[in-house]
């Protein structure tokens, strides 16, 4: 399949004193929206949609950020995003959060691999120490960019991270697993994928939101490669049909009906 | 117009004898990124913080409502229009009256805050000399203090300047000492800072002065119990020998009538701004459980008589939408115009929102009263639950009430719509005569079939606009000519005639919105919106043809009164068009979307 990653040149680094945060940033479908389809089913329309920032990538692994840099930990934050001039409304909106600059990567993609192969390459040379996403975004829901990223730079990746502390050189990060939680620790560089527990979502402020014009928005042409995946066609989930009520006295209706009609018993 | 004539400021009032070109309004489909993300946040910061806790809020639970008010300060939205130098973000009307908007449907938060942002500050921003904003303005734009305002007494209400409120000057000179009592005061449960409204001495106008809650002399009744908006803050307040320090008189002595008159007009159209915010919040939930709720096996909202009524709210919010917008806009570049003929932003900006003090009266009362349908029919729409607390309608339709009465009631509001336009016209301001003439001549002309005119997608509509000007100058003229010195106390024609007004700027608005929209996106793109207009337009010559008639039979008499009757009826005439299909066709799109879409 091609793998062109580990890169040669890997610069990532951590340097005392200088702590560089990379934030991925998706644009996904407003949660609200209705979802159509076209192009028989290959692809989602855009017509009408309200996009906004992907509330893992936002409310969890932007914020975060944010904070480790107004509490001095951090000292740069910077946020990717991979997508056609369209979606800088909503890198802008995310730099009205805060951060300190932008960067476009000037392509076209859902799949997880190709992006996670772009922002590599990008982010590579960049000296990142830290580089946060959220789990997954909630368009194509793949929540493999992370560990994709992770491993084409070939530094480490904790995955589902509920809580985000850094020290020096290392990161102690609390992660959900069955039936409770574990805490690990782990050098820096790292890619850690985000989701509640993380930060408490913001809303951007005025000045925020004037200072969003005003920060850099740098867009890169990133080298051509093929997806490794090829979507072949959508599915809307089956219309809801009615709700049958049932009275509690009548539990053989229950059953015959949960038999004949529901056939799951 | 001679097409070399140079483009002259439209001024206020002369929608009714100008025709506006569609490119010269602005409409909220133009609005820009940095707008639509302060928009987002305002929206964002109700879902969030307000409307998860409007019972605590309508409770009054203590320290709520100014915690609420300090979020609002932290992300900046209490400074919007305030200048960076008072520590603002400077924005232009246009963003201002948005904010405004979209907080709109904060129940008594957005009391709070149109209060705390409007008559709170605007006083001490517009009126006070350098040492009185660098006090004051940089906390109120922030949040730290917050600001109320006291002119309205027991018996001095609509009559403002009839207050018995009195200031005397202290026997060192150092101090006003005022005296009286104020009521129906917004915030005045947690305000730091009170612009109060007295006469020094025997003085025939009221002065205006700043006043610190601290202050020796200042105390507060207990909170009035009212229908709605309860979470928001309403106290008598009284003032006892209060001590206010003589550089706290705000602008010149005897100046305080014009400052109230003034920062009401600023009020005025924001509450239009306002009541639009929450009409559109009360149709999305209108929508909603029209959609989730079934009788007879089927959602009620494929039910005909739940669609007319989604779509009525829907057309009746975009049309006072459009005009809220179109009024900002002109505001706006009055206020500029006035900037570049070198006057003082403050000043300029008050005497460019003095100048649409017509169009603030009728966006005032238009808006307000479009509210109130909207939520009567929203508490219609949720039936049963509409008449429960446990649901939102109970709510949206007390709180939506006050709208019609706070900031001028709206008979007050169309009794200045009539005088400001009238008095206008006597000052050479705005030529009325002229056109009023014509129309008169008109009447006893062979009527104008329309020779061959193209039939473009506008051109009845214009028409039909053209038509509703020329009735409104023959009813008015004829009143004018007929009652003379009487006009001012018949009442009953003066509220015919406001309503005629109003209904012609909305109609008018609507209609230019639709335009320039159609040129932006298509006319594809635009059906709903077109069909909006139509059917409001339609609608709105029935009313002005009724409002006409009720005038023109109180005053006039025989054959010149069936003249003009026969006058009116051809000014009003539209053709017959399929409203039913239109109300479908544009609550087909709100269901679709499941929330107001326009």
């Amino acid at each position: 399949m091609g793998l062109s990653f580990p890169l040669n040149n890997i610069n990532l680094k951590n340097e005392k004193l200088i702590m560089r945060i990379l934030v991925c940033i998706s644009q996904v479908p407003d949660t609200s929206t209705k979802i159509v389809l076209k192009n028989n089913n290959t692809s989602v329309s855009s017509d009408g949609v309200t996009w906004v920032i992907n509330p893992y990538d936002e409310w969890y692994a932007l914020i975060r950020a944010i904070e480790l840099k107004e509490s001095g930990i951090a000292t740069d934050v910077h946020l990717v995003t991979v997508g056609k001039a369209d979606v800088e409304p909503v890198i802008r909106k995310a730099l009205a959060l805060g951060g300190d600059e932008a960067i476009r990567i000037d392509a076209d993609s859902n799949d997880p691999y190709e992006i996670a192969h772009y922002i590599a390459e990008y982010a590579a040379g960049a000296g990142y120490d830290l580089i946060l996403c959220g789990k997954e975004s909630i368009d194509y829901n793949n929540g493999t960019t992370g560990a994709m990223l992770a491993e084409l730079l070939d530094i480490d990746y904790i995955g589902f991270a509920t809580g985000i502390q850094v020290e020096a050189d290392t990161a102690v990060v609390t992660r959900e697993i069955e039936g409770g939680e574990e805490t690990d620790a782990c050098n820096l560089p790292l890619v850690i994928s985000c989701q509640k527990g993380v930060a408490e979502a913001r809303i951007p402020n005025m000045r925020g939101i004037m200072a969003a014009r005003t920060r850099p928005l740098k867009v890169i042409t990133p080298s051509t490669i093929t997806a490794v995946t090829e979507m072949l066609s959508y599915e809307l989930p089956p219309a809801k049909t009615g709700i049958k009520l049932v009275s509690p006295d009548n539990l053989d209706e229950l059953v015959e009906l949960l038999h004949t009609e529901a056939k799951v018993i | 117009m001679n097409a070399t004539e140079p483009m002259k400021a439209i001024k206020g009032g002369e929608f009714l004898i100008r025709e506006t070109s569609a490119d010269s309004i602005f409409i909220p489909e133009e609005w820009n990124e940095e707008q639509l993300m302060i928009a987002e946040t305002c929206t964002n910061f109700l879902a969030q913080q307000v409307t998860p806790n409007l019972q605590r809020i309508d409770e009054q639970e203590e320290g709520l409502m100014r915690h609420l008010m300090d979020e609002a300060g932290a992300l900046g939205l209490l400074g919007i229009s305030v200048p960076e130098e008072y520590g603002g973000f400077g924005k232009d009307f246009k963003t201002a009256m948005l904010v405004t908007e979209k907080l709109g449907a904060g129940h008594s938060f957005s009391v709070a805050f149109s209060a705390h942002t409007g008559i709170g500050t605007m006083p001490i921003l517009y009126y006070g000399n350098d040492a009185q904003k660098q006090k004051y303005i940089p906390k109120l734009a922030s949040g730290e203090w917050k600001g109320a305002y006291c002119l309205t007494e027991p018996a001095a209400g609509s009559d403002a300047n009839s207050g018995k409120t009195r200031a005397k000057l202290s026997a060192d000179g150092k101090h006003y000492l005022i005296t009286g009592q104020k009521m129906w005061i917004t915030n005045a449960g947690f305000a730091d800072v009170f612009t109060v409204f007295a006469k020094i001495d025997d003085d025939e106008n009221l002065s205006a002065f700043i006043v610190e809650k601290d202050f020796e002399g200042l105390s507060l009744n207990t909170e009035e119990h009212k229908m709605g908006i309860k979470g928001s803050s309403t106290r008598q307040v009284f003032f006892n020998d209060c001590k206010v320090p003589v550089e706290n008189l705000l602008s010149e002595r005897q100046n305080g009538f014009k400052i109230a008159v003034n920062i009401l007009n600023l009020g005025r159209i924001k509450l239009g701004g306002g009541t639009v915010g929450a009409s559109k919040d009360v149709i999305t939930s209108s929508v909603r459980y029209a959609n989730e709720r079934e009788q007879f096996g089927r959602a009620i909202s494929k039910y005909g008589a739940i669609k007319y009524k989604l779509a009525e709210q829907a057309i009746r919010t975009y049309a006072a939408e459009s005009a809220v917008y179109r009024a900002s806009q002109n505001m706006e570049e009055a206020t500029e115009m006035l900037i570049a003929s070198g006057l003082d932003e403050n000043k300029a900006k008050l005497k460019g929102t003095e100048q649409f003090a017509i169009e603030a009266a009728i966006l005032k009362v238009h808006a307000s009263e479009v509210l109130d349908y909207v939520t009567d029919e929203g508490v219609q729409i949720y039936g049963g639950m509409g008449y429960s607390a446990e649901a939102p309608m109970d709510r949206s339709y007390r709180d939506s009430r006050i709208n019609r009465i706070f900031e001028g009631t709206n008979e007050i509001n169309r009794l200045l719509t009539v005088d400001m336009m009238l008095k206008r016209a006597m000052k050479g301001e705005l030529d009325l005569m002229g056109p009023a003439q014509k129309v008169a001549g008109e009447l006893v002309s062979i009527p104008d079939f329309g020779a061959a005119e193209e039939d473009g997608l506008f051109t009845k509509e214009k028409k039909y606009i053209a038509n509703f000007k020329k009735a409104i100058l023959l009813v008015a003229g004829a009143a004018v000519q007929k009652l003379m010195t009487q006009l001012g106390k018949e009442q009953e024609v003066l509220m015919n005639l406001a309503d005629m007004l109003i209904e012609l700027y909305v109609s008018e608005s609507l209609q230019l919105r639709v335009e320039k929209l159609v040129g932006l996106r298509g006319e594809d793109a635009c059906k709903e919106q077109l069909d909006m207009m139509r059917v409001y337009i339609n609608d709105a010559a029935e009313r002005i043809a009724k409002m006409g008639r009720e005038a023109l039979n109180s005053f006039a008499e025989g054959d010149e009164k069936r003249m003009m009757l026969m006058g009116l009826k051809r000014f009003t005439k539209t053709e017959d068009i399929n409203t039913t299909q239109a109300r479908r066709n544009i609550a087909a799109k709100l269901i679709v979307e499941n929330k107001y879409c326009f």
